[in-house]
């Protein structure tokens, strides 16, 4: 230990401290002078605001910590939507990127190149005040396949009328756990024995049996319920019954996902590039086929590039979810930090919840993967 | 059951091969054009569903009877090896050619035919395409924001003359290559902020900063002639001693009555707005964020544990919340945090707030950079006897940041593409400009017309950026 590595130490930490102590000593005096008392107490009062869109039942009378909980799912909601739309459109153009067909691969080129350089925000902007302003009104929508109807109100869908819907959720449950078992069992089977287990024939076939045995004997039942137009005085109509997706959740998930979509389809493509030739040529000399070559050889080594810059597209898209404040999505951002706050006045502890549950939500995003990616990564003997 | 087999080439008629589908290819592609651009249905005659995949079916006929390897015909050749490989390639590639062409004539039209160039009122347009009069006439808006007009030379001329001090660097001779890092790290950012402050804000000739300004110009000359063992102390006390004593105790009373006078018109910075507050924004945040990043990165990287954990701790709780929320808490949160009297202009909040933020990303760029680099450069430095100071700006970071170009210049992109966010503390750049400009009641109902407008120059300034970067790293690029 010597002075010249205590020094610098001392000082940062001593500047820290005093930025700190400046801060918090402002804040006490500041909120001396308002009279308001720190504290977390206020979250179990009634919230006396409406929410336009929630996924569990909320009104005025709920509590501030309800209103939380509505903001966060809607949050979750659309970055999970976001999440699988841009996996999906993200793996699709990052293949067309590298097709040897000119016309697709310039496609995919052109789609990645517009759609990441323009801001996420405007790209928000432009789907809900211009592209979805040009639907149709209710009563004027033509429906698709005669039951869904894209209206300037929203997208209006079926929906499903669930008795026992518990039973099937467990049903659910119990069929991915069951795949699990079955997966390790065949993997053990085939370095113990060799021979191969039809997993993917047996994993579909428990996925559809044991949720039909929950339709048949556990007493499930399910219905369909279409919308139907309803007027609701003499120039405003609306659909009733099925379910409603608000423009704004479809907007948000639309530029969400084409926009990130593009960042995964470059993961994608240097991820497929980042196999060498000869890894394919080896599998080919020895006899493997081109899906056992994709599925053995250059998919496990891809994924071990594309899988770390992917999950930070996710965390992205998780944050850039709250971007929704902008037009008036009711995510965690523009319920608790916007209306909340405006209401009570509590600054400091607002907006630091909000901050720690999107840490929260990002620590356990990339924790998730880190877990995955060390799963997939090379085991070195 | 040769016969059959019509369809797949044969050597004796390989021309009818050729001529039939080349022909049959055409004649798909002309339907479609016809249809496209004159309306004419040339395949009207047929059953409604046939009728409307017959040019989809004649073309892929087509492609599959040209599909020939090694014609012999350069043209063919390259056809084939393009769009034509097989049948599920010869299908989207056909797919794409009619997608392309079918959305080509109601694009013209909204683009340019029917849409509306001139005029002032929304009256002018009338037709079904897009209204540029109203982008020319909202176009002051767009760029200058609420900045006065007959005030708006002053932004023109800090631009122009900002670009053209930014350019030097393409004439400087071999004699002065070597001070150009100097200028554009320290000179050049110096300049512009008097720029902006002086001319776009009309900010008081004599203000708070100046007295840093002059305590940190005494501390540089006098540095000079301290021994180099204390120069690390020296520097450390100084600067802000002779700052205190300057504000404080010599010049009080004076400076504060100079600092009464102005050169320009005060214009508060609520009224700045449109593209040249984006390339304020993004400017500064630029400068401020990469020096911020720089030291971040190192501290992660230090073998000081105080050091490192709160280098760690700052980038983690950066990286992890959004910026939507961290402009929040600037607007919000912040003036909690200072005494009453105190108080900070929105925009330099905004603009520490996003330079904050994304100094963290930037701090993870170089990191990546740093680590990249093989243990040998670092003990090679040291064996030479070089301090961590030393050792870092003379070998370590010249290669840690070439290596870094790429991931630096998405960053910066990133922050450009972010500038829209301050939205939400009342700052209305380009988006926000036109999200109001949509809302007055004389010009509803082109919103479309503002966003494309909004994207087109975001698309203009971001891929420009992208290539530019691209460019940097080509050049820079050494084999290792």
């Amino acid at each position: 230990m010597n002075f010249k590595k205590i020094l610098p130490q001392l000082l940062t930490l001593v500047v820290v401290i005093l930025v700190f102590g400046f801060f918090s000593y402002n804040a006490q005096v500041n909120m001396e002078n308002r009279g308001i008392t720190f504290g977390y107490g206020f979250l179990s009062q009634e919230s006396s605001f409406d929410v336009q869109f929630s996924l569990i039942e909320y009104d005025g009378s709920h509590s501030y910590f309800r209103a939380y909980l509505v903001g966060l799912l809607n949050t979750i909601l659309v970055s999970v939507t976001g999440i699988v739309f841009a996996t999906i459109i993200g793996v699709v153009v990052g293949i067309a990127r590298l097709s040897n067909n000119y016309l697709i691969e310039r496609t995919a080129a052109i789609y990645v190149e517009f759609f990441r350089n323009i801001p996420l925000l405007l790209q928000i902007f432009f789907w809900y005040f211009a592209a979805l302003r040009a639907l149709p009104l209710p009563e004027k929508a033509e429906p698709m396949f005669g039951v869904f109807f894209l209206t300037i109100k929203g997208f209006f869908i079926p929906a499903f009328i669930w008795n026992n819907l518990d039973i099937f959720i467990y049903s659910v449950i119990a069929a991915i756990i069951a795949i699990f078992f079955v997966r390790s069992y065949a993997k053990k089977k085939q370095e113990n024995q060799g021979t191969q287990t039809p997993v993917l024939l047996i994993s579909i076939g428990l996925l559809i049996i044991l949720p039909l045995l929950s339709f048949l004997l556990g007493g499930v039942d399910a219905s369909i319920e279409i919308p139907v137009i309803e007027q609701l005085s003499k120039t405003s109509f609306t659909y009733k019954g099925g379910l409603k997706l608000p423009p704004e959740l479809i907007s948000l998930a639309l530029a969400l996902s084409l926009y990130t979509a593009t960042f995964i389809a470059e993961c994608v493509r240097a991820g497929v590039q980042g196999v060498s030739k000869g890894q394919k040529e080896a599998a080919a000399s020895i006899g493997l086929t081109p899906n056992q070559i994709l599925k053995l050889v250059v998919m496990p080594q891809a994924l071990r590039i594309i899988i770390p810059p992917t999950t930070n597209q996710y965390l992205n898209l998780t944050k850039n979810s709250s971007l929704a404040a902008a037009i008036a999505y009711p995510d965690l951002v523009l319920v608790f930090a916007g209306t909340a706050l405006m209401q009570t006045g509590r600054a400091i502890e607002i907006v630091s919840i909000t901050m720690l549950t999107y840490l929260t939500l990002s620590i356990t995003i990339s924790i998730f993967m880190n877990w995955y990616n060390k799963k997939i990564a090379i085991k070195e003997k | 059951m040769n016969k059959l087999n019509f369809l797949s080439l044969d050597k004796n008629n390989l021309y009818a091969y050729l001529y039939s589908g080349i022909s049959l290819f055409s004649l798909s592609i002309l339907i479609v054009f016809l249809n496209s651009f004159f309306s004419l249905d040339l395949t009207s005659f047929l059953p409604g569903t046939i009728s409307y995949f017959l040019p989809l079916i004649i073309g892929f006929i087509g492609l599959h009877l040209i599909r020939i390897e090694y014609s012999g015909l350069k043209f063919l050749d390259i056809i084939n090896k393009n769009i034509n490989t097989n049948k599920f390639n010869a299908l989207l590639s056909l797919l794409i050619i009619f997608v392309v062409i079918k959305s080509l004539p109601p694009l013209l039209s909204w683009f340019i035919i029917d849409a509306n160039f001139t005029g002032d009122s929304k009256d002018a347009c009338s037709g079904s395409g897009a209204c540029w009069a109203y982008i020319k006439t909202w176009f002051n808006r767009i760029m200058y924001g609420m900045y006065p007009n007959s005030e708006q030379w002053r932004i023109n001329l800090s631009f122009i003359s900002l670009a053209f001090l930014g350019g030097v660097g393409f004439f400087a001779t071999e004699k002065f290559k070597k001070y150009l890092t100097l200028y554009y790290v320290i000179i050049y950012p110096i300049i512009a902020f008097l720029f902006i402050f002086f001319f776009i804000s009309g900010g008081p000739i004599f203000f708070d900063f100046s007295y840093g300004i002059i305590a940190a110009v005494i501390s540089i000359i006098v540095g000079f002639f301290i021994p180099s063992k204390f120069k690390m102390y020296y520097f450390l006390i100084i600067p802000i001693t002779i700052y205190i004593l300057l504000k404080y105790v010599f010049f009080y009373e004076v400076l504060i009555e100079l600092g009464k006078i102005q050169a320009f018109e005060w214009v508060e910075t609520g009224a700045w707005g449109g593209l040249s507050l984006t390339f304020i924004v993004s400017f500064f945040c630029l400068i401020f964020c990469f020096p911020v990043g720089l030291f971040l990165s190192l501290g992660r990287r230090s073998d000081l544990p105080i050091i490192k954990y709160i280098s760690i701790g700052f980038i983690e709780f950066w990286r992890g919340v959004p910026l939507i929320t961290v402009l929040f808490m600037s607007s919000v949160m912040f003036p909690m945090f200072l005494p009453e009297d105190m108080f900070i202009d929105k925009l330099v909040r905004v603009i520490i707030a996003i330079s904050l933020f994304e100094a963290a990303y930037v701090a993870e760029v170089i990191r990546g950079g740093l680590q990249a680099l093989p243990r040998g450069q670092y003990d090679a430095a040291k064996s030479l006897g070089m301090g961590y100071w030393k050792m870092h700006i003379f070998v370590i970071l010249p290669q840690a940041l070439k290596l870094v170009i790429p991931g630096i210049a998405n960053t910066f992109l990133a922050l450009v593409k972010d500038t829209p966010l301050i939205f939400v503390v009342g700052l209305l750049e380009i988006v926000g400009m036109l999200n109001l400009a949509k809302t007055n009641p004389e010009w509803l109902g082109f919103a479309m017309e503002g966003y494309v407008f909004a994207s087109i120059v975001f698309f203009i300034i971001c891929y420009a950026m992208s290539k530019y970067s691209y460019n940097l790293e080509q050049k820079y690029k050494t084999e290792r």
